[in-house]
């Protein structure tokens, strides 16, 4: 935590607007490796811009980004992803007409060593690495409790497992930065409880750092170590989410919404 | 136990290949049955190049005869320019023995590489830029880019021009019959590899392509130079048994045609392809002599088809054969299913 | 390039501005189409060969003086635009886009080989329906027809405008083309706009069909295809989905032709008009009128 120390996550005056409207602005925050940290704000706040914009999908108007020490602004998504940036989104984009096992397999394509043409020519190299490949998806099946899916299509799979299959496929990226947009989204209680041991599980296990969107407040709550709230594309305040429930802008900013 | 497999499809492969030169060395089957045969080996490989850029990729391509036009005048013009050289260097060399026909036949073979290599440097060309166009977009510039090769093809007085390019035959079917099955073997591998997954998962989602690490982009060119480059090969299978090359032999009207095959065979579906390429090449022959009706029947056949299967017959699903559906999940399956 | 004179030019730019009139004309309704339901309707330069030949029938059949002959074909085909929208697209609506383009080329060769199946492939000459006169408006020499053209043109562009602009069809067709659901939430039927709209571009076409029919004096059930693709073009240059913009595309594309012809090249006249297509999607897809729009994530 020592100044001289690069920061794991460095956003600095982070502004996106489109066609004149400001989604995000002059949006700063910091996290530290191994952090876990809610990003919370009404709808329409710019949360899922911040997102888009960690993930290279959008470039932003103004502002840098820095990961790790190197500035991710202008970087293709396809990079970030390599850098080491995975996620998640809040309206489910799988793989719809694959498997679950390829879709798993799908993102941990970027660590294969062969070649295509290896694969046409079936050398060693294609057998090897699309073994390798199938080992790590069965096992990351296995942790997200979809290993007896692994041959169905994406999407047949209910709702919760959808959402679950989601974060194994953004777990295949091998990230350190995890981005999890609305992973409680249409969940029951129950499904929920198990997400937030599986959020705290996967940070354990695999060393992870974890940016989360959420409105359930339980959740964010419940597993985040700070939290920063967004309105109207700026930032609100950031805090513990003792202080954060206990800031009076936050309650308004909130009224009309689900308050806890 | 995968290199069983291989055995097993090469057995009968080899067992067609037997049958069918035994009935023709007789006489039983006809020179049009063997013309039909040649012409559906080279329909399969230009399908199967359009259905790894439409079918798999999720690219809409109709230019895709532009590609085999510069493969088959690519090849022609090696051929032509080459051809009577080689041949008067190889029997110098050896005389009028079977080590020229051979050494001849290599340089045929050299011919049709250099088809299917022009054709996919211009599908490296034409995938670049066009590849920030999604849909209908792309749909349109590959149409406008069939119709500019035709069009300078037509005005190139150097490449014959309007009246064509003469080659002389130098391709038996035989030669087809494996040069297709040698494309369907590398389509099948390529597209049940980590590679075609890559190009599969942009057709299914390009954002989440993207965001999981795919760099599409170069998955996108990679379709599109593979599918031109089987373009090419056909183009070149073409030149060196038709005896003539024209610009109008590969018009919208043959780009379309391929289209149909793909998507009545089953879009992103190997088998679906090389079926649709065969009975779409029948149906044509069949129907030769009543041209207008026949074009209504593909057009109706099509409509309809879009408004109840709009997949295709097949969709993205393989046939299969019975024996091979015993694994799901077994060490067989990781490794792709190979062919 | 020989005689580069004032009058040459003008002269070619007339014949531009004639040419060029038909591809605005026809880009009209692809663009009208395209703007309501997304869709390229590669059917619709067959539809301009059936007015022709439904003009060709009138004038040459049944004797009928141009102005009547004129609104029949244009009757006709915009009852064939509504037909073929219901039959072939409308089932199609919520289908993939690969599915309803598949879908328009099919009917484009089901027009064009049906027209060969029933009237055969022949082309036919048009009756002479003006009088051949040529006007020399001081260097220049307008035909009769250049004026007619123009004419007609001009005003089926204004009317076009008018109905967009002030009817209440018009008025919807511009609501559905914004957002087809929050349309029909408003109470406006979808279903009758969109073929509404195919009445008109349809209508438009067949209009262009009888101008070309008269202009060329020969038709035949192939004579779609080259109009239909470079009106596509005109509509894609001036921004698909415009309705000016199909105007400026077409005057545009038809005067680089001519210019293209003029220069010597007229055996190149159709490469051009693609390569301009091709670089007009890579530098600037959505036209010299439209504005960018991103997918949302």
């Amino acid at each position: 935590m020592t100044s001289e120390r690069k920061p794991f996550l460095s956003i600095e005056n982070l502004s996106q607007s489109f066609s004149g409207l400001k989604a995000v602005a002059n949006f700063s925050m910091q996290m530290e490796e191994g952090e876990l940290v809610g990003l919370i704000g009404p709808n329409g706040a710019g949360k899922t811009t911040v997102f888009n914009l960690l993930t290279g999908i959008y470039v932003p108007t103004e502002g840098s980004i820095l990961f790790r020490g190197e500035k991710l602004n202008g970087l293709p998504a396809y990079k970030t992803a390599q850098r080491g940036i995975a996620r998640t989104f809040q309206n489910i984009r799988l793989f719809a007409d694959l498997s679950v096992a390829d879709n798993v397999k799908i993102a941990y394509h970027q660590h294969v060593t062969h070649t295509a043409l290896s694969s046409m020519l079936r050398l060693p190299g294609h057998f090897k690495n699309e073994e390798i490949m199938r080992d790590k998806a069965l096992e990351l099946l296995k942790v997200f409790q979809l290993e007896d899916k692994a041959e169905e299509q994406a999407k047949n799979l209910p709702y919760g497992q959808q959402r679950r299959l989601e974060i194994a496929r953004a777990m295949a990226t091998e990230p350190r930065l995890l981005l999890l947009d609305e992973p409680a989204a249409g969940m029951n209680p129950q499904e929920t409880q198990e997400l937030m041991a599986l959020i705290r599980w996967l940070r354990e296990t695999y060393k992870l750092t974890i940016l989360l969107i959420e409105h359930d407040m339980a959740l964010v709550m419940g597993v985040c170590e700070r939290i920063y709230v967004l309105e109207y594309g700026m930032l609100l305040t950031v805090g513990t989410p003792e202080e954060v429930r206990g800031d009076r802008r936050v309650i308004d900013a909130y009224l009309g919404e689900e308050v806890t | 136990m995968r290199w069983t497999k291989y055995l097993i499809w090469l057995t009968a492969a080899a067992a067609v290949y037997g049958i069918v030169y035994l009935l023709a060395h007789v006489g039983i089957v006809s020179r049009f049955f063997l013309l039909t045969m040649v012409q559906i080996c080279i329909y399969i490989i230009m399908a199967l190049g359009l259905n790894l850029i439409t079918g798999f990729t999720g690219q809409l391509s109709i230019g895709h005869a532009g590609f085999m036009s510069i493969g088959a005048y690519a090849t022609g013009i090696f051929v032509v320019t080459f051809g009577k050289p080689v041949s008067a260097a190889l029997t110098e060399l050896w005389g009028d023995r079977g080590v020229t026909d051979v050494a001849y036949y290599i340089f045929i073979l050299t011919s049709l590489a250099v088809g299917a290599l022009a054709a996919a440097l211009f599908g490296l060309l034409l995938g670049l830029p066009t590849l920030r166009l999604r849909g209908d977009y792309l749909a349109i510039a590959t149409i406008g880019f069939g119709e500019i090769v035709r069009i300078v093809l037509l005005n190139t007085k150097a490449l014959g021009g309007a009246s064509g390019l003469p080659v002389k035959q130098s391709v038996d079917w035989a030669t087809a019959y494996w040069l297709m099955l040698l494309s369907v073997v590398l389509v099948y591998n390529f597209v049940n590899s980590s590679h075609g997954r890559a190009c599969i998962s942009i057709r299914e989602n390009e954002i989440a392509a993207e965001t999981m690490g795919i760099n599409t982009t170069k998955y996108k060119v990679m379709a599109f130079a593979l599918g031109a480059c089987f373009a090419g090969l056909a183009g070149g299978i073409y030149a060196n048994h038709m005896y003539l090359v024209h610009p109008n032999s590969f018009g919208f009207l043959k780009s379309f045609e391929i289209l149909v095959m793909v998507v009545l065979g089953g879009l992103g579906s190997v088998t679906g392809c090389i079926l649709g390429a065969a009975v779409m090449t029948i149906m044509n022959n069949v129907l030769a002599p009543f041209p207008e009706l026949r074009m209504i029947i593909i057009s109706v056949l099509l409509v309809v088809m879009m408004i109840f299967r709009p997949n295709g017959l097949m969709g993205a699903t393989e046939l299969r054969l019975p024996f091979r559906r015993a694994s799901a999940t077994g060490a067989e399956e990781g490794s792709g299913h190979d062919l | 390039m020989a005689n580069l004179s004032v009058e040459f030019v003008l002269q070619q730019l007339l014949n531009g501005i004639s040419i060029g009139s038909i591809y605005a004309l026809i880009a009209l309704g692809y663009t009208m189409v395209y703007g309501i339901i997304q869709l390229i309707n590669f059917a619709h330069g067959d539809v301009m060969m059936i007015g022709a030949y439904v003009g060709w029938y009138c004038t040459a059949v049944l004797h009928m003086p141009f102005l009547p002959a004129l609104l029949t074909a244009m009757l006709a085909c915009s009852l064939l635009g509504v037909v073929i929208e219901r039959v072939a697209y409308k089932p199609l609506r919520r289908s993939t886009r690969l599915a309803a383009l598949i879908t328009a080329i099919g009917v484009s060769f089901f027009l064009e080989y049906g027209m060969m199946f029933l009237v055969s492939p022949q082309t036919r000459t048009f009756p002479p329906v003006f009088p051949q006169t040529i006007y020399h408006v001081g260097p220049l020499n307008i035909k009769y027809g250049d004026i007619v053209i123009i004419t007609v043109t001009l005003a089926l562009m204004a009317l076009l405008t008018l109905v967009v602009k002030y009817t209440r069809i018009g008025k919807a067709m511009r609501a559905v083309s914004f957002d087809k659901d929050a349309a029909a939430l408003m109470g406006i039927d979808v279903n009758n706009v969109i073929s509404a709209t195919f009445a008109i571009g349809s209508a438009l076409a067949a209009a262009a069909g009888v101008l070309i029919g008269v202009y060329y004096n020969t038709i035949g059930p192939l004579m779609g295809i080259m109009p239909g693709l470079k009106a596509f073009v005109a509509a894609v240059l001036g921004g698909i989905g415009i309705i000016p913009g199909a105007m400026l595309g077409g005057l545009a594309l038809g005067l680089t032709e001519v210019l293209v012809s003029a220069a010597g090249f007229s055996t190149w006249r159709d490469a051009g008009a693609f390569l301009i297509l091709i670089v007009v999607l890579i530098v600037k897809p959505t036209g010299l009128l439209g504005a960018n729009t991103r997918e949302k994530v």
